[in-house]
């Protein structure tokens, strides 16, 4: 195993004209070494100017996604060795607009989050806080895979649709809607159906798949999506042959 | 939005209009979503194939010659080709669309997605059953 790799980092300075470049560092090739410490390495010794997004190093604040050789990736849960001889190219999340080097805009999908009410909502007027709502088992697994969703957008990134059509709500967040939607505690499907059974929301969907294959935390959003079409598609007919049934 | 953040030049990447040449993944995409013109391709050709044999045995034997002509043939076989894709990805999303639940339990995906093959290929020999002159 050779000691050094090259990585091939994106530069974006907004101060300055032109488009971004790419700019090599050589840094040490560790076995235990993540892409994101090559970066913290060439922050700390090589040139202090690089910015990126960073925080747990451990896959679950869901802010250190870019573009590695051509894949969107967690940045601290992709190995340098998995790249040598390298070198690797990282390069900020795609599909996003980029501030400043690694680092991407991400008010687009901040300001979508909440329009899928991803909380639990009760219409009987219980306050959420005086009352324990119990949960078998079997209820909990019918949405803890989409659970699991850390927002680390790189699902956005993976999905052309998205790259195309930016008003598209997007993967993680209808299956955030159906993380809620599938909640024996939740009630609140049918508020969240008026944002998702629209041509900006499920049905912008072609079913790529790759938001799936992206996805570090096997959550699915395609499957979730896909899913949903298929409730979505059912409530339309039922209450178009038993419209006093609608709702 | 703070007026600060505003005045920033955004870098905006755009999507090139090839964009779906350099995955594979997308590459299946694209010629899974094309697939939707040959699939209505076939549509054309059986409303050919039932009026040819609605106006009687001549124009039945023109279709037939028609349809034997080798850009017809090689045509057909691309459709088919795409047919088979579009059905094959179809059915293998099934299960990504369905839940089925089997005394409580979801059932694999790939009993789904076995289920809809079956019934495919059950379909298809009742089909062939009665083209072949079993009839
Ligand atoms: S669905 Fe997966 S890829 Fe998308 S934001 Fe959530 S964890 Fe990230
Ligand atoms: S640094 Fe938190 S997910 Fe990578």
């Amino acid at each position: 195993m050779p000691d050094t790799i090259t990585l091939q980092v994106t530069r974006y300075r907004p101060d300055a004209d032109g488009p971004p470049t790419l700019q090599e560092y050589v840094v040490p090739l560790r076995e235990e070494w993540a892409v994101l410490d090559g970066l913290n390495y060439i922050k700390d010794q090589l040139d202090g100017t690089l910015s990126f997004r960073w925080s747990c190093r451990m896959g679950i604040c869901g802010s250190c996604g870019m573009t590695v050789n051509g894949d969107p990736a967690l940045t601290c849960g992709t190995f340098l060795t998995d790249y040598a001889p390298g070198p690797v190219r990282v390069e900020p999340l795609a599909n996003f607009p980029v501030i400043r080097d690694l680092v991407v805009e991400i008010d687009d999908f901040m300001r979508k989050l909440p329009e899928v009410k991803p909380w639990l909502v009760r219409e009987d007027g219980e306050a959420l806080d005086d009352v324990e709502f119990l949960q078998t088992p079997a209820e909990m697994d019918e949405y803890k895979q989409y659970s699991m969703c850390i927002n680390c957008m790189l699902c956005y990134a993976a999905c052309p649709v998205y790259g195309l059509e930016p008003d598209f709500l997007g993967p993680a967040a209808i299956a955030l809607a159906q993380r809620y939607n599938l909640d024996s505690r939740d009630q609140g499907a049918h508020q969240r159906l008026d944002v998702l059974a629209t041509a900006e929301g499920i049905w912008a969907c072609t079913y790529v798949g790759e938001c799936t294959t992206a996805c570090p935390k096997g959550v699915d959003p395609a499957g979730a999506i896909q899913r949903y079409k298929l409730t979505a598609a059912t409530r339309t007919l039922r209450s178009f042959l038993m419209p006093w049934r609608a709702r | 939005m703070t007026a600060n953040q505003a005045d920033v030049r955004r870098y905006r990447p755009r999507t090139s209009v090839f964009w779906w040449v350099h995955r594979r993944s997308y590459l299946l995409f694209v010629l899974r979503e094309l697939s939707c013109v040959f699939v209505a391709w076939f549509v054309v050709y059986l409303v050919l194939l039932v009026a040819a044999a609605h106006r009687g045995s001549d124009s039945y034997q023109q279709f037939l010659e028609w349809s034997s002509r080798p850009w017809m043939v090689v045509l057909n076989l691309v459709a088919l080709a795409f047919v088979v894709l579009h059905a094959i990805t179809w059915f293998t999303l099934a299960p990504k669309a369905m839940v089925v639940r089997l005394q409580g339990r979801p059932l694999p995906a790939r009993m789904v997605a076995g289920g809809h093959f079956a019934a495919w290929a059950v379909a298809s020999a009742v089909v062939a059953w009665i083209v072949l002159g079993g009839w």
